[in-house]
């Protein structure tokens, strides 16, 4: 409790500029941003690199009718879930909504199962009988990919009463966006999470829209890292678009969560490039605002510029990476394409599990 | 006038409770507001206030009497000036006073069928009883002639139980035996259940594995959901199942669809249960029956108990199911007692509908509380020469249409009892499933009772007709054998 004053207090007077709510406060380059060694700057360019790609080749697959239903893009939201990732370790779940294939490509899934099932295929993730909201994988622990907007928070919240439980040391990541912090349940779950000193970071992508309300029109409370406040659940705004910022706070965030100290709420800023689905043509913000973000604070060209000029990383080097993520994404595609639907039989299968005894 | 000081029902469905103190003497003055006394049930405890001014003349009742049915005058107080002797002479036959909070009597239903509530109910007064449904008769006696189908070795020793005393029997042994089985829900552990349902599981397991919720249905549906993902075994209590509408989004689109939506990689072993349907004089929001609601969604499974036995043996399966379970208890039955083996593990399968009572006239199916309608039902048909074969479907979803099936080959007839709206109801899904599988044996039309197509009413009488009535199931058996 105490703690938690304190740390929403450090974060309330460490960013000022950015409670202030405005995005370019938010966006602007912090001034001592945490720096990253060159394999860290490496590796997170790669790993966005690798979402941004996959993602500009779902849409090129939807556009082609081979993706069907709801296909929501991750394009400019990369470093949330990257930076979170490093700072997390192996057991920790990972949870979200319906904009999710960059948290299962961060979480390690293949490349090709994830996209197999976005194309309704055999060999997609959920055998095809998913789809691009609803894909999980145990191994990874990566648990959904949910179409209910905010029911992901309390099964997050669930998932880290499961880990308190068993005392595994192990801290959910839960990720909602700025719509989905409107919801009821979320705040019941805060409730819990607090009263009962959950190991769990609920991470607010706010990317500025719920589909095509402004943050401004929905809620009352724009400062998202506030709303949990009455639960005394410490939070932060983070810079989103800087992996570096992300990883930071991240790791701040875990480790109060790890160490029993309950929940902790990072609200990240950051901004989505496509419309809400591939369906949406977002009229709702000008194309002014859209390419100010692409060009003044892309996640991977920052950390691109950041390898030439900071690391002296050779430009042929980033080529490379650039033709392996392209042979990845590729590679996936050409699955998906090739590979069979299911089975009819599959239609009745997985619907309830066998009793054992 | 002296005051008859009555003993006051907790609950619209208590019958009768333990007087458990006295906390005045004889010859007290008595004012309004004092604490006459304690009274206790199985499910809680609570004081007799006075609301009267006088003298505490006599007691009739002395502490620590067991099973005073409601109503039944307690103590007598003398009024202002009046005489104290004079009064308590008046052996309790003075006004009756209403006495304390929750003074309003019980308006018992007819429910003591073949599973003996543990008296008599006390006959409702109300001002028509013509307007009433057909009474029931009293007490059934009537056994099933042979028991039809064993599911314990001949044998077996029974002990007499309750519904209540069985589940938490059930929950209790199931916690001793895994680990990762748990119990959330609101006042499950330091209240002991808000219908005593979870009594003494604190005290046995710890915090960690009772844990109280606060009343956030939708949050820690969600949150049980999210553990089960996990791997755990939770049971969610639900204080009644009216509640569980705000989290039925978890129930359905996170409990019941995860593994299909996974390709079967994420299982969600839990349970949901609570009381389920009408309990008595709560009106609409409280009693609903969802039986058939969550039986048409697929990933779930739906049990629905009439008996402690089967309260038991299906609740030890329902936890162990790896798939999410809707449990269906009812108030009402939490009460009544039946013979349960005494096993080590008695755990029944899912699934199963059993024959509670054999005959060869017509079928009567029914489940839950319905089974006090049809067997009381079958009971009266007795007398009037028709033998009707008695169905419990025990488990709603996977629903066991063969046993219907083959009682239905052989009476030629059916109906059926639930307390559930009509439309698109249990009954209007074995009518269906009839149609396809017993069209050529069927000699009428398969007739549903059900709870009437209106909001659940508050007044007593109309409460009464809202339900099925045992008098209805007689004459729907009657009509479709013609006679």
């Amino acid at each position: 409790m105490d703690a938690g004053k304190d740390a929403a207090k450090d974060a309330a007077q460490s960013k000022p500029e950015a409670a202030k709510g405005g995005a370019e406060a938010a966006h602007r380059p912090a001034p001592n941003a945490p720096q990253f060694t060159r394999d860290e700057d490496l590796h997170a360019y790669r790993e966005m690199l690798l979402i941004r790609r996959f993602e500009e080749k779902a849409g090129q697959l939807y556009g082609m009718g081979l993706i069907g239903g709801f296909c929501h893009l991750y394009i400019g939201q990369e470093a949330v879930v990257i930076g979170m990732q490093m700072a997390s370790i192996e057991g920790d779940q990972v949870i979200t909504g319906y904009r999710d294939h960059g948290h299962m490509l961060a979480t390690g899934m293949e490349s090709r199962g994830v996209m197999a099932e976005l194309t309704g295929r055999r060999g997609g993730y959920s055998r095809g009988k998913g789809g691009s909201m609803h894909m999980f994988s145990r191994e990874k622990q990566f648990f959904g990919g949910h179409g209910i907007v905010g029911a992901q928070v309390s099964l997050g919240t669930g998932l880290a009463f499961a880990d308190a439980y068993r005392e595994n040391g192990k801290v959910s990541l839960t990720y909602m966006g700025d719509g989905a912090a409107n919801q009821g349940q979320v705040y019941e779950s805060f409730n819990m999470a607090a009263l009962w000193k959950l190991p769990v970071v609920y991470v607010i992508e706010n990317n500025r829209y719920a589909m095509g309300t402004s943050v401004a029109r929905a809620s009352a409370q724009t400062d998202f890292s506030k709303r949990g406040l009455s639960f005394g659940i410490p939070g932060e705004q983070v810079d989103g678009m800087d992996v570096r910022t992300v990883r930071e706070a991240a790791t701040r965030a875990i480790e109060h969560a790890r160490s029993g100290q309950g929940p902790y709420i990072l609200e990240m800023q950051t901004y989505r490039y496509r419309g809400h689905s591939m369906s949406d043509p977002a009229k709702y913000r000008s194309k002014d605002e859209v390419s100010k973000m692409r060009d003044e604070h892309d996640p991977i060209e920052m950390v691109r510029k950041r390898l030439i000029e900071l690391h002296g990383v050779d430009e042929s080097e980033l080529k490379a990476t650039d033709a392996k993520v392209r042979e990845i994404v590729n590679d996936a595609a050409e699955f998906a394409t090739n590979d069979p639907e299911p089975d009819p039989s599959e239609l009745w299968t997985d619907i309830l599990l066998e009793a054992s005894a | 006038m002296a005051t008859d000081i009555l003993m006051p029902a907790l609950s619209p469905t208590m019958e009768e409770g333990k007087l458990s103190k006295w906390l005045k003497k004889e010859g007290d003055t008595v004012k309004s507001g004092d604490v006459l006394a304690e009274i206790e049930t199985d499910k809680a405890t609570m004081e007799v206030e006075a609301i009267d001014e006088g003298v505490l003349a006599k007691i009739l009742i002395a502490e620590g009497t067991e099973n005073v049915a409601v109503n039944t005058p307690i103590a007598i107080i003398a009024g202002e000036g009046e005489d104290v002797a004079a009064a308590a002479a008046s052996g309790g036959k003075g006004k009756p006073n209403g006495a304390a909070q929750g003074g309003q009597p019980a308006p018992t239903p007819d429910m003591q069928a073949e599973g003996q509530a543990d008296k008599p109910a006390p006959a409702a007064k109300t001002g028509d009883d013509a307007q009433r449904a057909p009474a029931a008769p009293a007490t059934i006696t009537n056994k099933a002639k042979e028991p039809v189908m064993e599911e314990f070795p001949a044998g077996t020793e029974m002990v007499t139980m309750t519904v209540r005393e069985a589940l938490r029997d059930a929950m209790a042994e199931e916690m001793r035996r895994d680990g990762d089985v748990f119990i959330m829900g609101e006042e499950v552990a330091e209240y002991q259940g808000a219908y005593k349902v979870t009594q003494n599981l604190l005290q046995e397991f710890g915090a960690r594995r009772v844990v109280d919720t606060p009343i956030t249905e939708h949050g820690f549906a969600g949150i049980g959901v999210g553990a089960a993902l996990a791997g755990l075994k939770p049971i969610v209590e639900f204080m009644t199942f009216n509640f569980a509408m705000q989290a039925i989004d978890q129930i359905i689109n996170s409990a019941a669809k995860t593994l299909y939506m996974s390709g079967g990689q994420l299982g969600c072993p839990i349970v949901f249960r609570g009381p389920n349907g009408a309990a008595a004089r709560v009106a609409a929001q409280h009693s609903h029956d969802y039986s058939a609601w969550y039986s048409n969604v697929p990933g779930l499974k739906v049990i629905a108990p009439y008996t402690a036995s089967d309260a038991k043996g299906l609740l030890k399966a329902a936890i162990r199911d790896p798939n999410p379970v809707i449990f269906l208890e009812n108030e009402i039955l939490y009460g009544q007692s039946f013979p349960v083996p005494k096993l080590d593990d008695f755990v029944l399968p899912i699934g199963k509908a059993r024959i509670h009572r054999q005959g060869s006239d017509v079928t009567i199916v029914s489940f839950a509380i319905g089974m006090t309608y049809a067997l009381k039902a079958a009971q009266a048909l007795a007398e009037q020469g028709i033998e009707a074969e008695v169905i419990d479907l025990r488990t709603i979803r996977p629903m066991d249409t063969d046993t219907v099936v083959e009682s239905v080959k052989k009476t030629g007839r059916c109906i059926t009892v639930e307390e559930g709206f009509p439309q698109s109801g249990v009954g209007a899904e074995i009518v269906a499933r009839l149609m396809v599988d017993a069209f050529d044996y069927l000699d009428a039309p398969v007739i549903r009772i059900t709870g009437k197509d209106v909001p659940m009413p508050y007044a007593a009488n109309l409460e009464k007709l809202a339900l099925p009535s045992v008098a209805e199931v007689v004459e729907a058996a009657k009509s479709v054998c013609y006679k």
